[in-house]
């Protein structure tokens, strides 16, 4: 493989997206520390390149036909596409907030449906429709009891909408009759953040399947309010982002999608967060003092489930993370039906610094494209 | 008289240029109209932004100790992007040769380092630009042959044994043939008729089968339709120069055109064993002599009146059989189904030739021309060849 160059880093870009989360300090919002993942820089990977890795001497008379081949060739332009998948791990949609006469929170967000067409392998284009520019759309965050404001404009070419998965009226589902909305016009959701956990939200116009698999959706997390659950108020402290507490943890945001790109209702490429084998590309840097929490959600059509397994290690799980206390404790591999989320917490603080791969358990999807690595290394001083 | 006889004279100087001229003025026209037309773009209200049409076909695939290397040929609207390569539902690295685009018309290789497994079978999908998938089967992984001593040998002794056994043995009915009387000579050349008939349906089918999974580019059925038709038309010009071929001559005429079919089974046999998808057994290749005995019976039947020099056996036998080597070797070394396909339907042509010239020939050998056709031992030499050709041909379809 030749095709080794680093990936290119746009720094504009990366500075403008530190400082949006700089500016979006709502009441949750960011505190000083939180671990940003940025895209690496030249010659972070050095050593770490799949084809560089020993071949197998068994592999005779193939040589260099070693695990290193399985592999997408060349890498995707992430300034084209308008997102890269390395600070997506850690880029936080918290809107802006302002206090209601009641005192509560209220907290609005931001949304245009956009027709895109993203590059979701080196070289391979699909015809998107997005929330955003981005696919999966913008993570939402928002903190438990508080007054969520969604305005949702379509600028695609189809009706459209944002259909969450949380507690609200019927008239707020973003199902036809009930903010679907045709190009050009505009809508407003409005309900209460509850209950807490990895939630998601996506397009709930018809036909459903064509509507999601075009990459309608995204991350839809409500922090715990430690002051609501005082018998696990340090949990709960740790899961709210803005605080102390979960200033010391890792979170990285995971969708695990895939990609119909010949439309006949099978996936050619998988992925988690859209680009096939970003992250073996690109290895997301761990700290491995500190703790990691994923925020895993399965959007995988067609496929009726996906899975996520660690390397070298083992998680607790929090199914659909609407629980202070995990619901599957000690796993390593753990599965997800279609629209399944959850929440996954381990710690490498015990381990040797190194290459830690994470895939679905499908062979065939980790084959396709999904799988990645956490490069796990020493506390930076 | 005169009057016009002088005009006549003048014309053809003035003509000429007259002509010239009238040749240019259109053909300029044409020029500038195309000009035209490539600087309007009178389709461009049309274009609705449609992705543009895609069309990739696998014509070879080559299994060695480096891999899986395949040979694309591209169509469609554009010149085609090969994004990603997997094999077996995973993606795999991969170069291509030479690089970029692959314009219309075009090839290239795919060559992929993939640890292929013996004897099982392998998808290698190829994704373009927009993610359109073409999807190539390899249904019995075996390693490509290779243009070595010790593969062609062992190829050349199978296509002798298919392709010059059954036809010198043939050959040797000669002697016994030559006794027969009017009715004999009607059997054997009906039957000479008939198998030919078997081998042109046969050989059509087969061409229009690989003409169906070539490049649309070579217009699979239409080529081989005129290939055939071409091939047919030429040779009963050069058969005919110099009136109807008759006796040895025809005798070559039906060599040849056995041996076009003999080169055309030859690429079928050494496809297979490229591609792995027959195993050549034992009893497969005493099907494939039995079956062609008769083709030695048939390059006989019309020399029976003659007398031909010795020398001529082994040369109708090499002339029959020998494309079969060829065959073999070309179809095992270079198989492309589009090129298998043309050598079949001229192999058809050459047939259909042979068919007319032995018929008429047969004819003419009887003073009652209607009455022979219908004769019991017209009819069932006929019908006898086709079933002997199809009973045998049972023996080697798998």
């Amino acid at each position: 493989m030749t095709q080794d160059d680093a990936p290119k880093v746009n720094p504009s870009r990366r500075a403008l997206l530190v400082g949006g989360l700089v500016a979006a300090g709502g009441v949750a919002a960011i505190a000083k520390g939180v671990f940003s993942q940025t895209a690496p820089v030249d010659g972070a990977m050095a050593g770490h390149d799949m084809a560089a890795m020993a071949t197998d001497p068994y592999a005779a008379p193939m040589a260099g036909m070693a695990h290193g081949d399985m592999m997408t060739v060349g890498r995707v332009d992430h300034a084209r596409n308008g997102f890269d998948p390395t600070p997506m791990l850690t880029d936080w949609y918290t809107g802006t907030t302002s206090i209601l006469p009641d005192g509560r929170t209220l907290r609005t967000f931001e949304v245009d449906a956009i027709d895109k067409e993203i590059e979701i392998a080196p070289g391979i284009f699909f015809p998107a429709w997005t929330y955003n520019g981005r696919v999966p759309g913008p993570a939402l965050r928002a903190k438990e009891g508080e007054r969520l404001r969604i305005i949702f404009r379509n600028s695609g070419s189809h009706p459209h909408s944002m259909h969450f998965h949380g507690i609200h009226a019927a008239r707020m589902d973003g199902v036809p009759g009930a903010g679907l909305i045709n190009p050009g016009e505009e809508f407003v959701y409005e309900f209460d953040a509850k209950p807490f956990g990895c939630h998601l939200y996506h397009c709930h116009a018809l036909p459903l399947k064509r509507h999601i698999h075009k990459g309608m959706y995204g991350l839809f997390v409500i922090d715990p309010d430690p002051a609501r659950h005082p018998e696990h108020a340090a949990v709960a402290a740790s899961r709210l982002m803005g605080t102390p507490e979960n200033a010391n943890w890792q979170e990285l945001a995971m969708v695990m999608n895939a990609f119909d790109t010949n439309f006949d209702g099978g996936n050619e490429v998988y992925a988690v967060n859209t680009i096939a084998h970003a992250y073996m590309n690109a290895p997301i840097r761990i700290d491995k003092s500190r703790p990691i929490r994923v925020y895993l959600l399965n959007v995988t059509e067609f496929d009726p489930i996906n899975s996520f397994h660690l390397h070298g290690n083992f998680f607790d799980y929090f199914d659909t993370g609407t629980t202070l206390t995990p619901t599957l404790k000690t796993v390593d591999v753990i599965m997800q039906c279609q629209g399944q989320r959850g929440i996954l917490e381990f710690s490498f603080a015990e381990h040797e610094a190194g290459m830690y791969m994470f895939h679905a358990h499908q062979s065939e999807f980790t084959e396709l494209g999904w799988v990645g690595h956490f490069d796990v290394q020493e506390p930076s001083v | 008289m005169t009057d016009q006889a002088q005009l006549d004279q003048s014309h053809p100087a003035r003509s000429a240029l007259k002509h010239f001229l009238l040749v240019l003025v259109p053909l300029a026209l044409m020029l500038v109209a195309f000009v035209w037309i490539a600087a309007l773009d009178p389709l461009r209200s049309f274009n609705n932004g449609a992705p543009p049409v895609e069309g990739l076909t696998v014509e070879r695939m080559v299994l060695d100790q480096t891999g899986i290397q395949v040979l694309v040929r591209a169509g469609g609207s554009e010149p085609m992007v090969i994004a990603q390569v997997a094999v077996d539902d995973a993606f795999w690295s991969f170069a291509q040769d030479p690089a970029g685009p692959i314009a219309r018309g075009d090839t290239a290789w795919i060559r992929i380092p993939y640890p292929w497994v013996l004897g099982e079978a392998h998808l290698v999908a190829l994704l373009s630009n927009t993610g359109t998938v073409f999807e190539h089967e390899i249904a019995v992984a075996l390693p490509t042959p290779k243009a070595t001593a010790n593969q062609l040998l062992p190829q050349a002794i199978v296509g002798a044994i298919v392709g010059l056994l059954p036809v010198a043995l043939g050959l040797m009915f000669f002697p016994a043939m030559r006794g027969v009387g009017r009715q004999g000579m009607n059997f054997l050349l009906a039957l000479t008729v008939g198998l030919l008939a078997f081998l042109l349906i046969d050989m059509t089918n087969e061409a229009l089968e690989l003409a169906a999974v070539s490049a649309a580019l070579f217009q699979g059925s239409a080529m081989v339709w005129l290939a055939a038709l071409a091939s047919f038309l030429l040779l009963m010009a050069i058969g005919r120069w110099h009136g109807a071929p008759v006796g040895i001559a025809l005798a070559f005429y039906i060599a040849l055109g056995i041996g076009l079919h003999n080169f055309g089974e030859g690429l079928a046999i050494g496809g297979a064993f490229a591609a792995g998808s027959a195993g050549l057994g034992t009893f497969l290749v005493l099907g494939f002599a039995l079956h062609n005995v008769t083709e030695g019976i048939g390059i006989a039947a019309p020399m029976l009146k003659s007398c031909p020099p010795l020398w001529m056996f082994p040369a109708l036998t090499l002339l029959a059989g020998g494309p079969a080597i060829l065959g073999m070797w070309m179809g095992s070394l270079a198989y492309a189904p589009q090129w298998s396909a043309l050598a079949l339907a001229i192999g058809a042509g050459a047939i259909l030739q042979v068919i007319v010239e032995v018929g008429s020939y047969l004819l003419r050998q009887n003073p009652d021309r209607q009455a022979a056709l219908f004769s019991p031992a017209v009819v069932g030499g006929f019908l006898g060849g086709i079933a002997f050709m199809y009973a045998t041909a049972a023996i080697i379809k798998i």
